[in-house]
């Protein structure tokens, strides 16, 4: 028996053998065996597609009480055709440096990971701004990479590529905490109607409708506080209307400004 | 010999137990084998106001009903429903465990007490106090119940239009890397354990940091100065476990029978999921005080600012000494439901070494409505 010393996966080959009879041909590797009745002297055929998981492998013919064996590796197809793309996070904020990572595994039409070198693109793209891109080799397999954030928020498509084969994620890039968080006060018959001015993070972007925004209002040693989700981009709540108390504002840990109610004011 | 003296004193032993039993039975034994009542003649203005809170804890809600003095201001449904809440909220499964009952006054035709009923829930026991009249009626004596009337809403359409999350996981038929979505961001800002007499006390505050709802949790593990776990505890409902964004709450973790000084190091562990959520209903907790006396406590009321009645309302407020360092947290459920647009008191109390401590405090409130699993 002369064995081929590797074999692409999922490829056909056959296997020259000499003497005479009938014998039977094992072939066992990781996750696969395969058993063919054989005449020796006659070449085995082993047909495209049966022998498809990489890795070494062990051949041994038998034939009656003799056996011989002998080594084989099957390796991973040359071409893509899978790409196992990791994207985290699935949400970042804007304006971060290296926020977003990505990592690709590149797989063979058998899924077994192609281990040589191979250019991988990544690509970044977002609604507004310049896109990034950058190319990496797979080392073992794998290709990773850290990009930033843009500073404007909506949803980036994150692009993998390599031979020819591209799989996408999309990044949402959201707004950061509240910046310049401002409040003001009018009155709303027996209350106090306080509300915030437009929300925005430092880059100018708006908060999402229902981040919440702390309300504290302090008179007299009692206190009046509550939990408001933004709306439309404002938060605003009834309060009550006590000449000389002093109101403030807090989103998270970022504090904002405070107000004295004087009565009309 | 000695085995068949032993069964003999045993039969005679038994036989003379149940004679007594049954000439001179316990009145709980009575009531049980479906006799009289474990009530009696309400003779003195104290038998009244103690029958009337076992008929309360028999809830045998007719009879007490019936023995009031001042039936004819109120219905029995509503007495009822002072008892267990008009809709539903802890008070409708809590069970009255015990009672007190207290003299305050008492003359040849009326009295004063107190009656402070012990009530247990699945979440807790929970006090309420009554200042009872009680008046003499011939040679019987009734009690005037202070019926605190349910607050009425006005029929009305109160239009909501909050922000509600939905989430769509990846399903089990998606390939390995395949996209999901990521747990939301929380971070704890705040941590001091703290050491007391019964046990080492873990407590913080938590902020969720993304912009979508987070459900919540902390484990904080002890561990010696040899760096061995001492023991591994969560916050359990010491904490607010739905968190929208950029809202904080606080938590509190009890290692009872564990001494601050056998531990080294903390090891703290938040956890999050994403979870659907509304960000309704919205809860202003209003005249929040903080009183010393009589008892440290603070104070003030649940505004349920929505169109949805609030069942279980659980309040936890984080309280800061002046150079705003976290001295404790306290929570406290509140027995009644919070009905649209009314004010509910509530009160949570404050250990009394710690109380000349505060400076001020932080108040949330974690809302439960029937009917709605966001």
């Amino acid at each position: 028996m002369t064995l081929p010393q590797t074999v692409t996966a999922g490829s056909a080959f056959s296997v020259p053998t000499s003497g005479s009879g009938p014998a039977v041909l094992y072939i066992v590797g990781p996750d696969q065996a395969l058993r063919r009745d054989v005449q020796l002297g006659n070449p085995v055929s082993i047909a495209a597609g049966d022998l498809y998981n990489a890795g070494e492998y062990l051949a041994i013919i038998v034939a009656g009480s003799s056996s011989s064996s002998g080594e084989l590796e099957v390796t991973p197809a040359p071409h893509p055709d899978t790409l196992s793309f990791l994207a985290t996070p699935s949400r970042v904020p804007v304006g971060l440096h290296n926020g977003i990572n990505g990592a690709v595994y590149v797989f063979d039409a058998y899924h077994n990971l192609i281990v040589t070198p191979m250019p991988v693109s990544f690509e970044l793209s977002g609604s507004s701004g310049p896109s990034q891109a950058r190319t990496i080799t797979t080392s073992h397999g794998v290709a990773w990479t850290e990009i930033d954030s843009a500073s404007k928020q909506g949803s980036a498509k994150f692009i993998a590529q390599a031979g020819g084969i591209a799989t996408t994620r999309v990044i949402d890039e959201v707004p950061g905490d509240p910046c310049g968080l401002t409040i003001s006060a009018q009155p709303d018959g027996a209350k106090l109607r306080v509300q915030t001015a437009l929300v925005r993070d430092c880059s100018g972007n708006p908060i999402p409708d229902g981040t919440i925004v702390t309300f504290t209002e302090n008179y007299n040693g009692a206190q009046t506080t509550a939990d408001v989700p933004i709306k439309k981009d404002i938060a605003q709540i009834d309060m009550p209307a006590y000449s000389g108390a002093t109101i403030s504002v807090a989103s998270g840990v970022v504090a904002g400004n405070e107000i004295r109610w004087g009565g009309g004011r | 010999m000695k085995g068949i003296l032993l069964a003999v004193v045993l039969f005679i032993a038994t036989i003379g137990l149940l004679v007594i039993g049954t000439l001179s039975p316990i009145p709980t034994a009575v009531y049980y084998a479906g006799g009289k009542s474990l009530t009696r003649a309400s003779s003195t203005p104290q038998d009244a106001v103690e029958n009337l809170a076992v008929q309360i804890r028999q809830r045998s809600f007719g009879d007490a009903y019936g023995s009031l003095a001042n039936r004819a201001e109120f219905t029995e449904p509503e007495f009822v429903q002072d008892l267990t809440g008009n809709t539903l909220s802890l008070r409708t499964f809590a069970t009255l465990e015990d009672f007190e009952t207290q003299p305050l006054h008492e003359s040849a035709d009326d009295a004063e007490m107190l009656l402070k009923l012990h009530w247990s829930t699945v979440v807790g026991p929970y006090e309420t106090t009554r200042d009872l009249h009680v008046v003499r009626n011939g040679d019987r004596w009734a009690v005037d119940w202070p019926l605190v009337k349910a607050p009425h809403v006005p029929p009305q359409v109160i239009p909501v239009n909050y922000l509600r999350w939905d989430v769509i996981y990846s399903g089990a038929g998606d390939d390995w890397g395949a996209q999901d979505v990521q747990a939301p961001r929380i971070r704890i800002v705040d941590m001091r354990p703290v050491n007391r007499a019964e046990g080492v006390v873990v407590m913080g505050e938590l902020l969720n940091e993304d912009i979508v709802p987070a459900f919540v949790g902390v484990r904080a593990t002890l561990l010696s100065k040899s760096g061995s776990p001492i023991a591994s505890e969560g916050a359990f409902d010491m904490i607010s476990h739905t968190l929208l964004p950029k809202q904080v709450t606080p938590f509190l973790i009890r290692f009872p029978n564990v001494d601050l000084s056998q531990v080294g190091s903390i090891r703290m562990g938040p956890i999050s999921v994403l979870v659907s959520a509304s960000a309704d209903p919205v809860v202003e907790i209003e005249n929040q005080k903080y009183n010393l006396d009589p008892e440290a406590s603070l104070t003030g009321q649940l505004s349920n600012q929505s169109g949805q009645t609030v069942n279980i309302a659980h309040v936890l407020s984080t309280f800061y000494d002046k150079n705003g360092q976290l001295v404790w947290v306290a929570g406290q459920y509140v027995d009644r439901a919070l009905p649209p647009q009314t004010p509910v008191d509530f009160s949570v109390q404050v250990p009394e070494d710690l109380a000349k401590q505060i400076s001020s405090e932080r108040t949330i409130v974690a809302t439960y409505s029937s009917g709605n699993s966001l």
